[in-house]
């Protein structure tokens, strides 16, 4: 089988507009969080969220650095958010400017979990108050989730595959997951993967309130909303962004003298078959899901230093996953540590499983993990382990596990190894 | 250059994120200043909304310029 591993990185999170900038943040113990700006959350239960700051902010955001003016007015910010990051990993891996040969062998697999949800309830509103005749020309290819692949692919000219997954806030891991089995599969040597999400608008923070998926008891403390593994969690915080990666086939990579962050070993996949929002009760969806990746990475569990956990701070889904990969670790427990960078930039939903994954890459390459912001109190079951509290911590960390999990009961998990 | 030229002009800047320099009335929206048929059709819409008029397909089709755009609107006003 080929081997695959990641050459790039790109990113734009709540705490900055690059990988660097987040990273910088995310280990400083900052949270992304606020009132929400985007619209008057005044009558919502939930008045919060991560968003992605504007540029003239400190750790802003600059869509102009990568998207056209134009198409920023045509799209949903999540494409913009996607072709950002997507731009940024391919100049990070030194292939902006392949030939057309590498390039037919380059795709795309960049998906989200929701897509425009923001641009459907504006153009809605457009077609109920002023009429069809008013509605953009744009709308259906503003708003789809494979048109960030899409985009990229022709403002880099990939003509390999091009794809896009579509499985909530397990997109993310997903796409890295499939994205490197088809560079095994000799279908590409060139992947960029990741997922991308805005869906900070009216009808997303009241259609998650209502399905009681959002912290409500922090409104006035946004910063102290999102606390997995806490007693007092109470719901997730929505966040915004990006995460896309290069990977790439080892020889491919090695050949061109390529700087390698890590390697792509395992990946696993499984579903609930229980409920549409509930993780099953006994957490046997995502155990499958780490196991399965477990056996094809060929490690032992002793070789797993850091776990990026799903951990949403929701009070069911934390307590199961927590349960889950206690019976898988067993006695291998003490020697990992495990947290939840939801704390700091709240619940990317389907670019959830691609920002971690780069912050599980990062961790490995400075040898430090990132923090479980607000783990004031933890909850009985968090005994045992270390759920690296408030500040982050220097440790050697040769691989790493990334969990994401998504309504449907759709389970993901990505190992990864330096090399 | 007249007002409605003026309105025409930063309804395209605005709409194709072209300098207002390109924005000749010679200009053709397709040849020279980077549009798709469906970015016409969103310029037709913000002509309509912007002037109060209405630009049947038939007649927008015929809009390739923006010296077309702005002498349609004239005559319709």
């Amino acid at each position: 089988m080929r081997r695959v591993v990641v050459t790039g990185l790109g990113m734009v999170s709540p705490l900055g507009g690059d990988v660097e900038t987040t990273w910088k943040n995310i280990i400083a113990s900052k949270s992304g969080a606020a009132t929400i700006t985007r619209f008057d959350p005044t009558d919502y239960k939930c008045r919060i969220a991560c968003e992605v700051k504007p540029k003239d902010h400190e750790y802003g955001y600059d869509p102009g650095l990568d998207v056209d003016h134009k198409i920023q007015r045509q799209v949903d910010l999540f494409i913009v958010f996607g072709i950002s990051a997507a731009s940024q990993a391919l100049r990070d891996a030194g292939l902006d400017n392949m030939s057309e040969e590498e390039r037919l062998r380059a795709g795309c697999s960049i998906g989200s979990g929701i897509g425009g949800l923001p641009g459907i309830e504006s153009e809605s509103l457009v077609l109920a108050n002023k009429g069809p005749s008013r509605v953009s020309p744009h709308f259906v290819h503003g708003r789809l989730i494979n048109l960030i692949s899409g985009q990229v692919s022709i403002k880099y000219g990939l003509m390999g595959p091009n794809h896009a997954v579509v499985t909530a806030c397990s997109t993310g891991a997903h796409s890295i997951g499939d994205a490197a089995r088809m560079i095994a599969m000799d279908d590409a040597d060139v992947m960029l993967a990741g997922g991308a999400e805005s869906a900070i608008c009216p009808i997303g923070i009241a259609g998650f309130a209502q399905a009681r998926a959002l912290s409500t008891n922090f409104n006035d403390t946004p910063e102290k909303a999102s606390r997995p593994y806490d007693v007092n969690r109470d719901g997730f915080v929505m966040g915004e962004g990006a995460g896309v990666v290069v990977l790439e086939e080892y020889e491919h990579a090695r050949k061109r003298g390529a700087k390698i962050y890590a390697e792509v070993i395992g990946y696993g996949l499984s579903g609930d078959a229980y409920h549409v929002t509930a993780p099953h009760p006994e957490g046997s969806g995502g155990f499958r899901s780490m196991q399965m990746a477990l056996k094809k990475s060929g490690l032992s569990l002793d070789d797993i230093d850091y776990v990026n956990a799903h951990g949403t701070s929701t009070p069911l889904g934390d307590e199961l996953e927590l349960g889950a990969v206690k019976r898988l670790f067993g006695d291998h427990l003490s020697t990992m540590s495990m947290s939840s960078t939801k704390s700091a930039i709240g619940h990317l939903l389907g670019g959830a499983g691609a920002v971690e994954s780069i912050f599980c890459i990062l961790a490995m390459r400075d040898g430090i993990v990132p923090p479980t912001l607000n783990l004031d109190e933890p909850s009985e079951s968090c005994k045992g382990v270390d759920l690296v509290p408030h500040v982050a911590k220097e440790r050697k960390v040769r691989a790493v596990l990334n969990n994401s999990f998504g309504f449907g009961g759709t389970n993901a998990s990505l190992i990864m190894k330096a090399i | 250059m007249s007002e409605t030229a003026d309105r025409v002009k930063k309804i395209v800047v605005e709409h194709l994120g072209v300098e207002a320099e390109k924005v000749t009335e010679d200009a053709s929206f397709i040849d020279d200043l980077g549009a798709d048929s469906l970015d016409i059709v969103e310029l037709v819409m913000a002509f309509e909304e912007e002037f109060g008029v209405e630009i049947p397909d038939d007649a927008a089709e015929k809009i390739a310029t923006v010296k077309d755009a702005i002498d349609y609107i004239d005559s319709k006003q």
